[in-house]
């Protein structure tokens, strides 16, 4: 995992005398694997020193002292010894056994031994002085046996239950703690807690001074919260604040509130929104990995289907995804995908999508966080999808919600996981304003809205905000069709922004208006075509009458020049009859003009036929 | 009728005492050894069993130092301690035996005095 903050190796070479100087001189500790308990002890409990863990019952003192023990014997290979004066040893196997220690086993293997201390005071008569040297051997026996390196005594309390006389139990204990100080043991001595101004009922605190823990158990609003303190630590920095911490499957698991630093890395690689014009909408790529994204909108604006477009499309890819959901089930939110053409039983077949549905009422705000993280741990997911985080403000006060999911969200970052979260804005609230105040957190926020205008409301999209990318700063109009979502075109005319059946409606008057241009137009050239046609009809009939005109020219002058012919030869006959010769020549000549004219009109006529065939 | 039962009830109730009377005593004590404690304890109690249970007794005397497993077993958490094996109830004392009172009304002996 990359949650572990590796320290800067330039900062290793320059402070290196400081860091020589101090081991001598500081606090040796001993870790003890719990998690997140080291963290918040910068290293664990004092090592060689006893520790004195108090809290009232059932807040997990012998739980946090055998967790200690399991764990120093498994991970880091001390042994240990547990004295119980309230549980025999298989009592204690079996409570521990619901959280995966085998403790027969590791007793078997000489680990860990577990000492029960039964004292019964009915059964003892006090008779003078004594002294509890005979506890003292006993452990001295045990710690011997197995060279125990841990103690746990649980809960020495008991004692004082056990024998009447306070003073020499008093004076014992000090003398314990200080032989448990020179056996050089790490121990836990878990006490009740006490009332008011003490921290245990027999102020146990005054012999354990150096490191004191408390538990604590409590409930507001009916959810309860445990949390852990770490009342002084001497020695040591130490992390002041209430913890809270849970008690799960695997044991203790503390999530320090202010440990998590802001140096998660940044990528470059950019993740498929799974849709595309919405990948347009971000820089044309879409979401950055690892970033923490937000959908915002009042109900039902299609925040979930926004949801699960970027997990279906990342399962494609062969991405874990992990949904938490909290409104639905899994089986609706199979079902409602379906009916938008996503279909998500293939991926949670092949393991690539886990759902984790539970009320948020279920657990409190922190089990809530540590489901998520061992979740993540088990898991490994590379998109985590919050369905809604909103849901969150149920189980707690908005700067709790808030603290928390401040955390969330930079485990999450700091894991390099993808996070989409959902958050219902209730109507009338100010929409870009999450009900639980993180946006502060968010990388990209798209905002779903409905539009709510002429008698209509039609769902609009906009990236509100997306650091690190040119983004479109337009309000998109979206439909969830059977495909999904679809993102509509822009409308771009008229300088204006017209969504859903206004869109429509312009859209089809436009069309009518383009269609009704045509038709005009188409008009005016029917008309021309027309008014050729008629003209052309025009010019054939004159031509037409002219051609019998000319024709009967023609007859005319076939007669006329027959008669000519007829004259001239009667002139001839004559003139040869009174033998006269010159004045024929004369004649001849007119005749030659008249054929040239003739000829003229012709060639005239020719060109005009010519002229309209060109134009049919 | 009743008066018979009586009767017979009283009989057997002295038959009882003579028999704790005999009683064999078996008794252990655990000391951290040779301490001044442990020492005070060791003579207390060896007085009080010469004085009311001469001859039926039997006292053993165990450093735990050297037998911590018994310290275990026989749940010792206080030193010295001493515990009444036989006849039963078991019982334990802890201290240096120095309160007779208390270690005779615990073992269940009654002083010949009170007779």
């Amino acid at each position: 995992m990359r949650k572990k903050i590796k320290t800067k190796p330039q900062f290793k070479s320059k402070p290196k005398q400081k860091i020589k100087k101090v081991p001598d001189v500081s606090l040796l500790k001993v870790p003890t694997g719990i998690n997140g308990f080291d963290e918040i002890t910068i290293g664990g409990l004092p090592k060689g020193r006893p520790t004195l863990v108090c809290g009232s019952a059932g807040c997990g003192k012998t739980l946090l002292a055998m967790e200690f023990l399991v764990r120093g014997a498994i991970q880091f290979h001390e042994p240990g010894v547990f004295i119980a004066f309230e549980e025999n040893a298989e009592e204690l196997a079996q409570n521990v056994a619901s959280l995966g220690f085998d403790l027969d086993d590791l007793a078997r293997k000489k680990k860990i031994i577990v000492d029960y201390i039964f004292i019964e005071r009915s059964e003892i008569e006090e008779t003078g002085d004594y002294d509890l040297e005979g506890l003292f051997i006993r452990l001295k026996h045990a710690i011997k046996s197995i060279g125990a390196k841990r103690v746990v005594i649980d809960t020495i309390e008991v004692l004082f239950s056990g024998f009447s006389n306070p003073h020499i139990l008093r004076a014992e204990l000090r003398r314990l703690f200080r032989w448990l100080k020179e056996q050089g043991v790490t121990a836990i001595i878990t006490g009740e807690k006490g009332g008011e101004g003490t921290l245990t009922r027999y102020g146990l605190e005054e012999y354990v001074a150096d490191c004191v823990i408390v538990l604590d158990h409590r409930i507001t609003d009916q959810i309860s919260t445990r949390r852990l303190r770490i009342v002084k630590y001497r020695g040591s920095l130490h992390g002041t604040n209430e913890y809270p911490f849970l008690i799960k499957d695997s044991g203790f698991s503390i999530l320090p509130i202010t440990s998590v630093g802001l140096n998660h890395k940044a990528t470059d690689e950019r993740l498929s929104t799974g849709v595309p014009r919405l990948d347009v909408m971000l820089g044309g790529k879409g979401y950055y990995r690892g970033s923490s994204i937000l959908v915002s909108g009042t109900a039902g604006t299609g925040k979930t289907i926004l949801a699960l477009h970027l997990v279906n499309d990342a399962c494609r890819r062969g991405e874990r995804c992990l949904y938490l959901a909290s409104e639905e089930s899994t089986a609706q939110i199979i079902r409602n995908a379906k009916s938008i053409g996503i279909n998500l039983e293939p991926w949670i077949q092949k393991k690539l999508l886990y759902f984790n549905v539970s009320r948020p009422t279920y657990t409190g705000l922190e089990m809530q966080l540590v489901t998520l993280d061992s979740l993540l741990k088990k898991f490994r997911p590379s998109i985590v999808v919050i369905d809604p985080i909103t849901g969150l403000t149920s189980i707690g006060s908005s700067e709790e919600v808030k603290s928390m999911l401040m955390r969330m969200i930079d485990i999450l970052k700091s894991n390099y996981v993808t996070t989409l979260c959902t958050s219902l804005t209730h109507g009338g609230n100010n929409i870009e304003q999450t009900e639980v105040a993180v946006t502060s957190l968010i990388d990209t926020w798209i905002l779903v809205r409905e539009i709510e205008h002429n008698g209509e409301r039609t769902r609009g999209l906009y990236v509100l905000k997306s650091r690190g990318m040119p983004h479109s700063n337009q309000i998109r109009e979206f439909l969830i069709t059977n495909k999904g979502i679809d993102l509509t075109d822009v409308y771009v005319g008229q300088g204006m922004v017209l969504t859903g059946a206004a869109r429509k409606v312009q859209e089809l008057k436009e069309k009518a208006a383009f269609r009704a241009g045509r038709d005009k137009m188409e008009r005016i050239k029917r008309e021309l075509e027309r008014r050729r046609l008629l003209m052309e009809a025009k010019i054939n009939e004159i031509h037409a009458e002219y051609e019998s005109l000319e024709e009967e020219m023609h007859e005319k002058l076939k007669v006329h020049e027959a008669q000519e012919k007829a004259l001239v030869l009667d002139k001839s006959v004559i003139a040869q009859m009174r033998k006269a010769d010159h004045k024929i020549d004369q004649d001849q000549d007119q005749d030659q003009d008249q054929g040239q004219g003739q000829d003229k009109s012709n060639a005239d006529k020719n060109s005009k036929i010519k002229a309209s065939e060109v134009k049919k | 009728m009743k008066k018979k039962k009586s009767y017979n009830s009283i009989k057997e109730f002295e038959k009882v005492i003579q028999k704790s009377m005999e009683e064999k005593y078996v008794l252990k004590l655990y000391v951290s050894g040779l301490t001044s404690a442990s020492k005070i304890a060791i003579e207390n109690i060896k007085m009080i069993c010469e004085e009311h249970l001469k001859g039926r007794y039997e006292l053993e005397v165990i450093d735990i130092y050297k037998m911590p497993v018994l310290a275990k077993g026989e749940q010792i958490v206080a030193a010295p301690t001493l515990i009444k094996k036989l006849p039963l109830p078991l019982r334990k004392f802890i201290g240096n035996m120095t309160n007779t009172e208390k270690i005779l009304l615990g073992l269940d002996i009654r002083i010949i005095g009170d007779k």
